[in-house]
């Protein structure tokens, strides 16, 4: 799906993948570094000398999964203070989040997608418009425990509401654009409120253009901005559901020349998950269906 | 029946053997497997051929269509049929945004639903939408007849011109100068043709038609002063 996707974003690609849930207790964390040699290890030991912690690293190419058993914000807090130049890239139980610059097919190559598997996964390739190119303004942005989102459009608020999220107490990473979307859903689940909430109070916060698509625990959500000018098409099967800016990225998944395919209504959030999700979304989503494999490439 | 498999032969290479045959020709039956959701399939084509699409199709499927009879055995993407001069082109699934758009003759049918400015522009175009049709349907429609057998959603032939809009279902929201109009046999007639034309079985009682009150786009003597 990603690397067909290459013609509408060949500046950065990015995927979360949802597999593996760690143990109660401890948290999954996807760091990145701009050099290839960075010592992961040394910095795996100072935290669990430092915070007492129990953690465990693996290097994935300029990526780097940390798995700790301490408190989420003192591993957070610590890691900002350890080495400002290593990135949080996203954390949570399940979630993984790898994304770098480069053509789809070079960043699938760089941290083996070809042999990842999972629950499901959320994958973007980005054509640069807002903003640099850089790893840090790539897609998926974190936007919580085991949340991600990715967009496809242009938000024209971003730079007033940025300034507004950072007296409010939120860090950014980038200059993007769709980083101040992930941004905004993240300081309101922070607040207590419900995804689906969130997504709709996005549709009166935000101005502009966007599809969104948000990684959850269990599953997706979707949303379009009243106009609906960004494409989106969804397909379904018994056995799984798939979103994507086109078809065409939908077309080699097993089974999709028979699934249904049709296009998500605008302002209306759809969520698919378990238990999880429905937690989120307390209210009853519009579309339902269970998300073995997911895959989704605005 | 003539088989041209999109995967081997490239997009290029199929729309060129359809847009070139010799206008004599006896093999007007084509089929087009393996379409993987790739855009612009059977675009401009200008012969009465009878092409199948035997699969999902992307962006632009049947553009500029003259004269071909094209069936989508699935789903269009954005565009289908756009700016069609003439001959019939068939979704079986659904359609994405802009189905039919600037259209200026023939028939596009969707069986299933149409999603956001089906008909936009219009120009003469026939549409018969099976299902139901997304915001802003018909937005600056000019020409022609649209048909949608189930529900409209917002802004429906918003500064609309001469085209006529036929719904079954509920119509969340009208559009500028978009107003429902007397529905007269002579209009009965129209829509009993048009939906026997894209063999879709659905009572003309159910239906009551959209149209421009044409304060729009005239000149009005009134608001003279405020120029």
């Amino acid at each position: 799906m990603l690397i067909e996707m290459t013609s509408r974003g060949p500046d950065s690609a990015g995927v979360a993948i949802y597999r593996d849930p760690v143990a109660n207790g401890k948290t999954k964390y996807s760091l990145a570094h701009d050099d290839l040699t960075y010592d992961w290890s040394a910095l795996s030991a100072a935290l669990n000398d430092q915070l007492k912690a129990n953690s465990t690293i693996a290097q994935n190419n300029t990526h780097a999964l940390l798995v700790a058993d301490s408190d989420e914000s003192h591993v957070k807090h610590w890691l900002s203070n350890f080495d400002p130049s290593v990135r949080l890239v996203g954390s949570g139980s399940t979630v993984e989040i790898y994304k770098e610059t480069g053509l789809p097919e070079d960043v699938y190559e760089r941290f083996g997608l070809a042999s990842a598997s999972g629950q499901h996964m959320i994958g973007h390739t980005r054509m640069a418009t807002e903003s640099a190119v850089t790893t840090a303004g790539s897609h998926p942005f974190a936007t919580g425990a085991d949340l991600c989102l990715v967009h496809n459009g242009s938000l024209s608020n971003h730079n007033r509401l940025r300034e507004e999220l950072i007296r409010k107490g939120v860090s950014f990473g980038s200059e993007n654009d769709s980083e101040v979307a992930a941004a905004y859903l993240t300081w309101k689940l922070r607040q207590g409120v419900p995804l689906k909430q969130a997504l709709e109070d996005a549709l009166d916060d935000l101005d502009g253009f966007f599809t969104f698509c948000i990684g959850t625990r269990d599953g997706f959500a979707v949303l379009r901005d009243p106009i609906a000018c960004k494409h989106a098409v969804m397909a379904e099967t018994d056995d799984w559901v798939a979103m994507a800016t086109e078809f065409r990225a939908i077309a080699t998944l097993p089974g999709a020349d028979t699934a249904r395919i049709w296009e998500p209504k605008p302002a209306t959030v759809y969520a698919w998950g378990n238990e999880s999700v429905t937690e989120h979304l307390t209210a009853p989503v519009t579309a339902t269906g269970t998300a073995p494999s997911t895959g989704a490439t605005p | 029946m003539n088989s041209l498999d999109l995967k081997t032969l490239g997009l290029r290479s199929i729309n060129q053997k359809l847009q070139t045959l010799d206008p004599g020709t006896n093999e007007c039956e084509w089929v087009i497997e393996n379409p993987m959701g790739q855009h612009a399939i059977a675009c401009g084509l200008n012969m009465p051929l009878n092409v199948t699409v035997d699969g999902h199709v992307g962006f632009y499927c049947a553009g500029m269509n003259q004269h071909a009879e094209v069936t989508v055995n699935g789903h269009a993407g954005v565009g289908v049929a756009e700016n069609m001069m003439s001959g019939r082109v068939r979704i079986k699934g659904n359609a994405s945004q802009s189905a039919g758009a600037t259209g200026h003759g023939g028939l596009l049918v969707i069986e299933g639903d149409a999603s956001s400015r089906c008909g936009i522009s219009m120009k003469g175009i026939d549409i018969v939408v099976g299902g139901s049709v997304g915001h802003m349907t018909g937005f600056m429609a000019q020409l022609g007849h649209m048909v949608i057998c189930g529900d409209a959603g917002e802004a429906l032939g918003d500064s609309i011109y001469e085209a006529k809009l036929y719904v079954a279902g509920s119509v969340e929201s009208l559009g500028a100068d978009c107003i429902e109009k007397e529905m007269t046999v002579e209009h009965e007639t129209t829509l009993a043709d048009l939906l026997e034309k894209a063999r879709i079985n659905k009572n003309i009682k159910d239906f009551r038609r959209y149209g421009s009150a044409r304060k729009l786009y005239h000149f009005d003597i009134d608001h003279a002063d405020a120029y």
